[in-house]
This record gives C-alpha cells, sequence and structure tokens, in this order.
C-alpha cells in the first residue's frame, strides 16, 4: 500500500480529478479511433520511425502546439484567480504549481519544440539540403524531447506538480521546503529533453556548416538559416551548463548531497548563476530563430531583398557571444555590490544595441518595397512596435539601480512576456502561416488568420500592458492573491479580460486550419507568397528527399535569382538518390528513457536499473547494425516529379 | 492607420489609467534612496519613449508609402544592399543612448547602495532582519528589542538593515524607501535606508517563497526620534524576554501576527556573518568579525549556521 501511496497527488482537487478523467477518455478515445481506422501501421511506418526532417519538424511543430495549449490553460487560470481580490478559485499550493508548470511547459516544451520545429522543417530545404545531417540522431531528439514533455505533463496527475517556480531555485526547490516529488519530474523532464536539444544543436550545427548546395557560402545562406546556425552554436554552450545544474539538484534531491543546500559547504546562490548562465542564453536561443522568421517574411512581403544582410549577420553573432555575459541581470537584487552589478548593467544594454541594429534593418526592409499585409506580414508588422517596447523595458531593468524595484514585480513579468509574445509566439504563428503550404499543401484562410492576428494583439496588450503599471505599484509576481486596499483589482481585471481574448484567438486559429482543411483549393502551386529562398523551389508538399536534383545558388535569394535574373537552379540530370531508412529505435530508446526518468522521479530503483540497460542496450545494438540507407531509383524520382509537375501545372 | 488609431486609443487609456489613480508606490518614494531610483524610473521611460515613437513613426511611415495597394501594378522594388552611412547611424545612435544610460547607472547603483548623502555622518541605526517561512523577524542589537513582522524607524537616520533567511531566499522590500535584496541562509546582505517622513510603509518579501508567500507582508513605521525612543522604552517596560525556545517556535512554518520582545534572537542564534556565516569569504568576515566583539555574550551554542 505504502508503495502507491507516493502516487497519490498531495493537494488534490475537483479540477485536478475532472482533467485525470479527461485525459485517460481522451487517450482511450485515440487508442480507439486509430485501431477503428487501422491506422497503426500507417502511424507506425510513417511516423512513429520517420527519419525525415520534415515529419519530424512537422511532429515538433503539434507538440508544441498542443504544449501551447496546456500552458495557455495554465495562463488563464491564474489570470482567472488573480482578477478579483481575494480570489479563492486556486488556493495557494495549486497555483503555486500552475504558475510553474506554465512556465515550464511554456519555455521548454512549447516555445523551444516550436523553434526547433521550424528549424527542422525549413533549414534542409533552405540549404538545398536532402536531410539534416545526422537523421537518426535527430528522430531520438524529437522523442527525447516528447518523453521529457510527457513526464511532466503526468505530474499533475501522479505524485504532484513541481512548485518551486520555473526558475526552481534553491533552497526552496530543495528537499525540506518542497517535499513531494514534483522538483524531481523538473529535473528529469528537463534532463532528458535537454540531452536531445543538446543533439539537436550538434546536428543543426554539422548539417548547416557542411550540407549546403554548392554555391551557398556561409554569406549566401538564407537569414533563418544563419539565425539557425546561431541559435544551435549557443544551444551547444548553454545547454551542457542546464545539463549538469539538474544533476547536481537531483543529487541533493535524491542522494542527499549539498551543493545548493545554504549548509555543509554547500551554496543556494550556486543555482540561481548556474541558471541564468543558461537561462539567459536561453532567451536568445528563443528569439534568434523568430528573428530568422521576420527577416524571411518581412523581405518576402516587401518584396525586396533583406537590408543590411551583413549587419543582420554580425549582430547575430555578436548577440551570441554577449548573451554569455549578462547572466547577473537576473539577480542584481542578490547582493553583490555596485562594482558587479555596473558592469553586469552596461553589458546588458550593450546587448540591446544588436537587436536595435536588426529592428532599423526590417525598418529598412519595407523601404522602397511593395508591402503586401498578408497574415504573416501582419504579424511581422505587429512584432516591431511591440517588441521595441519590450526590448526597452529590458533596457529599463538593466539599469541595476532601477531593478531593485522592478525585480520580482509584475514589471519584469510584462517585460519578458512583452518579448516572448510579439517576439517568439508571432514569429511561430507568422512562421507556420508562412511555410504552411509548404508543409500541407493548402493556405490557412486569410481571413480568419487576420481575425486572429488582432484578437491576439489587443488581447496581448490588454493582458500585459496593465501589468507595468501594477509593478510599479508594488504587486509582487507569483502571488496568489492580493488584498483589496492594495488597489491592485481592476487591472488585474483588465488583465484577465486581456487574457480572453488572447483565448479566443488561439481558438480561432485552430478554427483557421480546421476551416481551411477543409474549404480551402489544393492547387496552390509551389510558391503561393511570391517568395525568395529556396525551400520555395520544391514542389507541393515536398517530396521525401526534397530535391530530386541538387540545386546550385549563387546568392542568398536564389530563387528569387532564377525567378527574375535567369538564374538556373536545377542544372544536372536526376540521379539515383541515397536515402536514410526508417528506424523504431528512437522512439524505442525514449520510451526507455521516460520508464528510466519516471522511475528515477519515485526511486524505483529496479525499473531506473532495467531501464539504463535497455537504454545500453539498444545503443549496443545501433553499434553492431548495419544500415547503409537505400537508394531511389532513377524512375522512382522521375514517376514522383512527374505527378507533381503535373499537379502543380494544374494549378497555375 | 489602425495601428496608429489603436495606440493613440492604447495611450490615452493608459493615461486616464495613470491620472484616475494614486501614485504608484515605486513612483512615490519617502526616502532618498526610493527618490533616486524613482528619478532613474522616469528618466528611462522618458528616454525610452523616445526611441519607441521614433520606431513606431518609422514603421507608420514604411507602411504608409509602401504599401502595396498604393503602388503601381508593375513596380519593382529595388535592390539594396545597405550603406555604410544609414548603418553608422543606427549603430551610433543606440550606443550614444546606451552610453548615457550606463553611465545613470552605475552612478545610481552606487548611490542606493550607500548611506544617502547628507546622512553619512550619522552612525547608522543597526536592524536585522530576518525572514523565516512566512514571516519577518526585526532584531535591534543596540535597542535589544525583537519585533515579528512589523519595524519601527527613527525619520532622518540611516538605518543599516542586515538581511538574512531562515529558510528559502526571500527578498526585503519597502517599495516606498528602497528598492530590494535577498535576504538567504547563508550570507548576510545589506541595506541603507533612510525615512524623511513619517507614516506606515507597505513592506513584503518580493521572491517567491512557498506556499504562504502572498502573505508574507510587514509593516514599517516612520516615527520622530523621540517617538522612536518613547517607543523602546515602553518595549522595554511591557514586553516579554525572547526566548530561544519560544523564537524556535516562531520559527515554524506559518503566519504570526505583529509582536513584540525584550532581548534579541541574536544572542542565542547569531545572525550567519563573521564565524557563523556559511562561506568564510571576503567583506562580510571582517565586518562580521567586529561586529562579532560587539556583542560576543554568545559563548555556548553550536554552529548555528546549520539551519
Ligand atoms: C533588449 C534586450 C533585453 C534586455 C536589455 C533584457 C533585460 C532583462 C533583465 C535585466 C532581466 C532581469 C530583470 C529582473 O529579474 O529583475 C530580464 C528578464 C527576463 N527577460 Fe529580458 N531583456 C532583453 C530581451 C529579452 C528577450 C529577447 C527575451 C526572450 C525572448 C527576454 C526574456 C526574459 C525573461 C524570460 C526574463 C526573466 C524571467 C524570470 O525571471 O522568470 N528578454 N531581461
Ligand atoms: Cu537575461
Amino acid at each position: 500500500m505504502e508503495f502507491f501511496e507516493r502516487f497519490a497527488i498531495p493537494h488534490p482537487s475537483p479540477l485536478i480529478y475532472a482533467s485525470m478523467v479527461a485525459i485517460g477518455l481522451t487517450m482511450i478515445a485515440i487508442v480507439v479511433g486509430i485501431t477503428y481506422f487501422k491506422k497503426w501501421g500507417y502511424l507506425w511506418r510513417e511516423w512513429l520511425t520517420t527519419v525525415d526532417h520534415k515529419r519530424i519538424g512537422m511532429m515538433y511543430i503539434i507538440s508544441a502546439l498542443l504544449m501551447l495549449f496546456r500552458g495557455g490553460a495554465d495562463a488563464v487560470m491564474m489570470r482567472l484567480q488573480t482578477a478579483v481580490p481575494d480570489n479563492t478559485f486556486l488556493d495557494a499550493q495549486h497555483y503555486n504549481e500552475v504558475f510553474t508548470t506554465h512556465g515550464v511547459v511554456m519555455i521548454i516544451f512549447m516555445a523551444m519544440a516550436f523553434i526547433i520545429g521550424m528549424m527542422n522543417f525549413v533549414v534542409p530545404l533552405q540549404i538545398g539540403a536532402r536531410d539534416v545531417a545526422f537523421p537518426r540522431l535527430n528522430a531520438i531528439s524529437f522523442w527525447l524531447y516528447f518523453a521529457g514533455a510527457m513526464l511532466f505533463n503526468i505530474s499533475f496527475v501522479i505524485g504532484g506538480s513541481p512548485d518551486a517556480g520555473w526558475t526552481n531555485y534553491f533552497p526552496l526547490a530543495g528537499t525540506e521546503f518542497s517535499e513531494t516529488v514534483g522538483v524531481n519530474y523538473y529535473m528529469w523532464a528537463l534532463q532528458i529533453s535537454g540531452i536531445g536539444t543538446l543533439m539537436t544543436g550538434i546536428n543543426f550545427i554539422v548539417t548547416i556548416l557542411k550540407m549546403r548546395a554548392p554555391g551557398m557560402t556561409l554569406m549566401k545562406m538564407p537569414m533563418f538559416t544563419w539565425s539557425a546556425l546561431i541559435t544551435n552554436v549557443i544551444i551547444v554552450f548553454a545547454f551542457p551548463v542546464l545539463t549538469i545544474a539538474l544533476l547536481m539538484g537531483t543529487l541533493d534531491r535524491q542522494f542527499g548531497t549539498h551543493f545548493f543546500a545554504s549548509t555543509n559547504g554547500g551554496m543556494d546562490m550556486l543555482w540561481a548563476n548556474l541558471f541564468w548562465v543558461w537561462g539567459h542564453p536561453e532567451v536568445y536561443i528563443l528569439i534568434l530563430p523568430a528573428f530568422g522568421i521576420y527577416s524571411e517574411v518581412i523581405s518576402t512581403f516587401s518584396q525586396r531583398n533583406l537590408y543590411g544582410y551583413k549587419s543582420m549577420v554580425g549582430s547575430m553573432v555578436l548577440i551570441s557571444f554577449m548573451s554569455f555575459l549578462v547572466w547577473v541581470h537576473h539577480f542584481f537584487t542578490m547582493g553583490h555590490g555596485p562594482l558587479v552589478n555596473g558592469i553586469f548593467s552596461i553589458t546588458t544594454m550593450a546587448i540591446a544595441v544588436p537587436t536595435g541594429i536588426k529592428i532599423f534593418n526590417w525598418l529598412l526592409t519595407m523601404w522602397k518595397g511593395k508591402i503586401r499585409f498578408t497574415v504573416p506580414m501582419l504579424y511581422s508588422v505587429g512584432f516591431i512596435p511591440l517588441f521595441t517596447i519590450g526590448g526597452v523595458t529590458g533596457v529599463m531593468l538593466a539599469i541595476a539601480s532601477a531593478d531593485y524595484q522592478y525585480h520580482n514585480t509584475m514589471f519584469l513579468v510584462a517585460h519578458f512576456h512583452n518579448v516572448i509574445i510579439p517576439g517568439v509566439v508571432f514569429a511561430m504563428l507568422a512562421g507556420l502561416t508562412y511555410w504552411w503550404p509548404k508543409m500541407f499543401g493548402f493556405m490557412l484562410n486569410e481571413r480568419i488568420g487576420k481575425w486572429g492576428f488582432w484578437f491576439l494583439t489587443v488581447g496581448f496588450c490588454l493582458a500585459f500592458f496593465p501589468m507595468y503599471i501594477t509593478g510599479l505599484d508594488g504587486q509582487a509576481r507569483r502571488m496568489y492573491t492580493y488584498s483589496e486596499e492594495t488597489g491592485f483589482g481592476p487591472l488585474n481585471m483588465l488583465s484577465f479580460f486581456g487574457a480572453g481574448l488572447m483565448a479566443i484567438a488561439f481558438i480561432l486559429i485552430v478554427y483557421n486550419v480546421y476551416y481551411s482543411f477543409r474549404y480551402a483549393p489544393r492547387n496552390v502551386g509551389q510558391d503561393p507568397w511570391n517568395a525568395r529562398s529556396l525551400e520555395w523551389a520544391t514542389p507541393n508538399p515536398v517530396p521525401h528527399y526534397n530535391f530530386s536534383v541538387t540545386p546550385v545558388v549563387n546568392s542568398s535569394e536564389a530563387f528569387w535569382d532564377s525567378k527574375k535574373n535567369g538564374h538556373q537552379l536545377f542544372k544536372d540530370k536526376i540521379d539515383k538518390i541515397h536515402m536514410p531508412n526508417n528506424s523504431g529505435l528512437p522512439i524505442i530508446i525514449a520510451g526507455l528513457f521516460f520508464v528510466f526518468g519516471f522511475s528515477f522521479v519515485f526511486g524505483i530503483w529496479v525499473g531506473v536499473i532495467a531501464a539504463a540497460i535497455g537504454i545500453f542496450g539498444c545503443m549496443a545494438y545501433r553499434t553492431f547494425e548495419k544500415d547503409h540507407g537505400h537508394y531511389i531509383p532513377v524512375e522512382e524520382i522521375q514517376e514522383t516529379e512527374m505527378k507533381l509537375e503535373v499537379r502543380n501545372n494544374e494549378n497555375r | 492607420m489602425k495601428l496608429k488609431l489603436a495606440f493613440i486609443a492604447f495611450a490615452m487609456l493608459l493615461t486616464t489609467i495613470l491620472a484616475g489613480c494614486e501614485p504608484l508606490l515605486v513612483l512615490d518614494p519617502k526616502g532618498p534612496q526610493a527618490e533616486t531610483t524613482a528619478n532613474v524610473i522616469w528618466l528611462s521611460i522618458l528616454t525610452m519613449a523616445i526611441i519607441v515613437i521614433v520606431v513606431i513613426t518609422l514603421l507608420v511611415i514604411m507602411l504608409y508609402k509602401y504599401r502595396a495597394s498604393k503602388q503601381s501594378e508593375d513596380y519593382e522594388p529595388p535592390h539594396i544592399e545597405g550603406n555604410p552611412f544609414v548603418e553608422t547611424i543606427i549603430v551610433a545612435v543606440p550606443v550614444i543612448i546606451v552610453l548615457f544610460l550606463s553611465i545613470v547607472s552605475v552612478k545610481s547603483t552606487y548611490e542606493v547602495e550607500s548611506i544617502p548623502e547628507g546622512y553619512d555622518n550619522q552612525e547608522p541605526l543597526v536592524i536585522y532582519a530576518s525572514s523565516s517561512n512566512w514571516k519577518w523577524h526585526f532584531s535591534y542589537p543596540e535597542q535589544d528589542i525583537e519585533t515579528v513582522n512589523y519595524v519601527f524607524l527613527p525619520t532622518n537616520r540611516p538605518v543599516e538593515f542586515r538581511l538574512y533567511s531562515y529558510g528559502p531566499i526571500t527578498s526585503f522590500w519597502i517599495p516606498q524607501l528602497a528598492g530590494q535584496k535577498y535576504a538567504m541562509a547563508d550570507m548576510v546582505t545589506k541595506i541603507n535606508i533612510v525615512a524623511e517622513t513619517p507614516g506606515d510603509y507597505g513592506g513584503r518579501n518580493a521572491n517567491f517563497s512557498g506556499e504562504g508567500f502572498a502573505e508574507n507582508t510587514f509593516t514599517a513605521t516612520a516615527l520622530t526620534n523621540d517617538e522612536f525612543n518613547k517607543w523602546v522604552e515602553e518595549i522595554h517596560s511591557t514586553a516579554d524576554q525572547l526566548t530561544e525556545e519560544q523564537f524556535n517556535k516562531l520559527l515554524k512554518p506559518g503566519h504570526l501576527g505583529q509582536m513584540t520582545f525584550t532581548g534579541t534572537h541574536l544572542e542565542f542564534a547569531p545572525a550567519p556573518e563573521g564565524e557563523h556565516g556559511g562561506h568564510h569569504h571576503g567583506e562580510t568576515q571582517e565586518e562580521g568579525q567586529s561586529n562579532h566583539e560587539d556583542h560576543s555574550s554568545h559563548s555556548n551554542h553550536e554552529d548555528h549556521s546549520s539551519h
């Protein structure tokens, strides 16, 4: 009996029971559905074992959208709870769990998955490659991320969610103050998906450095690819810090070490330092690919080449260095004297300079352009002023003396949502809408898309701008409630209203997918936006080998050149194509990691050992496996191309 | 166009909200520290507003002038690589702004970290503020009294709060008097405050510390010097002595109302500074040592860094 007791949730509530039932029913429905339609084989062959970067990208994006809804539900609950003073919708403990999971889910399992999904789908196409450098590693990365995400998400029905904030500061996150298994889940969910991310980093660096089409020198790469390269370099330097910090945290919690304890030579400040040495570069990991997407979108819909290509690249390289030199700004208030604070204050503000350069370059890209207000462009246009506001409030926070007043308040919350939502989320929606026809062969409805944009933008402003004010009025973040005398009530109500509008926006976006899937014409051709970079030179939908003939490139806008300047992209004749084989190993190994993590969370050592043996077994199997991929014969390629051509021509 | 309208509407909304309410706490300072930060905040808001306005204006111009619906069907936008002159400007202007704000930042940070100008000839009143889940304990070694969840300060006298925590990291914050500083279990941090106007000021722990965090508040009351001394005397004649046993009870997680004692817990549970610190390094050690000699009545305690 005791064995089972620890799986019970420590603070049950009707809401949690309801979600348990909902989760159970959904799972049953999915399993029954797949069985009924006899789709298990298809699912296994085409998706679960795939090593195709496009499909992996789509799976990342679908997972990210699911996580967006999970994190969004958390957000609405928080805003509801704080909408009026002394509310009792959630109690303190639940509120703490909800904001903790909200932060982790949104950053690690939503935003990260979204950007990695985008990179997966787009980068190989943009550089004229047929897949990433290590396709099977790529599948492992995805499935590890997925295992981590699932592990994190079951925490609230089995054993209890983490409740120490996404920043998980020790000693609060230590066993003394956080007794449930919640923080163990945090440690292992982030660890497992983090390892996946690190592999992605290596994989994409190699892909971008080694697999570009002939003629594509580094300075002829499309801007999104550049942003992906820099992002992955940051990943490779930053994520090992997280890995080690999490490991030390696990040792503290489960093996009685004292790395982050305040006794026996441990140091609670060490966690904060390690966390932000990873954490600050992490925010640039999120924003750089977004910058890449905006560069593509703004240039396409201004019908102009990107202004200041070199300074765009230069500023990103600069940002990648500097992002490692600013972490102390997250705890100016820790008491390390004006000298240290002064130095980090200056480095932090300095990082705003390359960021500013990019803003002006986008504005100058529109200059003398021919601007079309499509949905992706609307998001980009909305991004510029809103992100500028977020950026300048960042500079305000960087003034150490003033930060003593902003720190830990709603002002800070307003800042980072102001950069992450118009920065990252808008970019993902812009990118998704932009590349949607490449992914699925039809366009998303523009009218519904524009409604979604306006709801999201207005909702965002109403939800987050009031927080700047309540922050300056002394409202600390992470308070589950406040009294009426504080006067925070009306602005928090406004915030809740804004959150409601944002929720409607996301529902509209999902409805748009459904609507367009049913009604949108399928004959959009390979280049529906009149775009400029290489991915649009592929037929729709993209065959799994991407390019039947390797393209030859002479500028960062090779496709545009081929349309306007008579550049010949495809010179060679069709030859047989070497492609990697699908493999079930990635999903199996990730499943074992899930078992490993789950067992570790609860200290079920039998499970840990068994899963570890399984994982090493898989690796050993792989070492001795002979798998040299396969060739697609010329006839098959010609047949596919013919079909696609007929389809694409019909459409013109 | 829509964007511009939306922005104007928003700006109006903002001003009405701001105008209709009482001044925001952080911008309504009652002491030199908070005043410095309030001034820096206003200065930075103005500087940043210029940037935002420039960017939005440029954006609106671009969107208005270069939208497709305004151009002829066959207009082909030119290919423009970039221009060294323009690019110098877009680098130089942000650099100048950042330089300016860097100076402001460094200067004001030194300012708020030290005893405010005009008060540096006075000996600061030392008050130890320690947090435990979810309370604040204020110990006055000089006056030999201790309070829970409220603190009385004399006006126009520098007060040095020495902060530490029995438990999670907390952040000591009285918005109208000064910005925050963390309180941690293994070291003592300091914050200098001067209250210039008598009154009650809300204070709280601003750093999330678990279930009772929201209610982890206290009141700081600034009194004239005479009133303050009267208050101290009154306590000595009315309040009970704080015993170790009782203090340990107070440390248990939960909320307590306001309480008053004579004696301080520092006698049997010294602050983690000097030889009691979790880490023996630098500044804290030396200062702690001298401080330790000041009230070296504690001889028979075990190592108290193990809380
Ligand atoms: C213009 C450049 C930026 C500057 C100068 C800046 C500055 C800062 C500073 C000083 C803080 C710490 C404030 C405090 O804790 O008191 C902070 C927090 C934060 N910023 Fe920024 N920031 C910038 C851009 C960004 C971007 C682009 C992102 C993300 C895409 C971002 C995400 C965050 C997050 C997530 C936090 C803190 C989260 C937390 O404590 O939970 N920032 N920023
Ligand atoms: Cu940061």
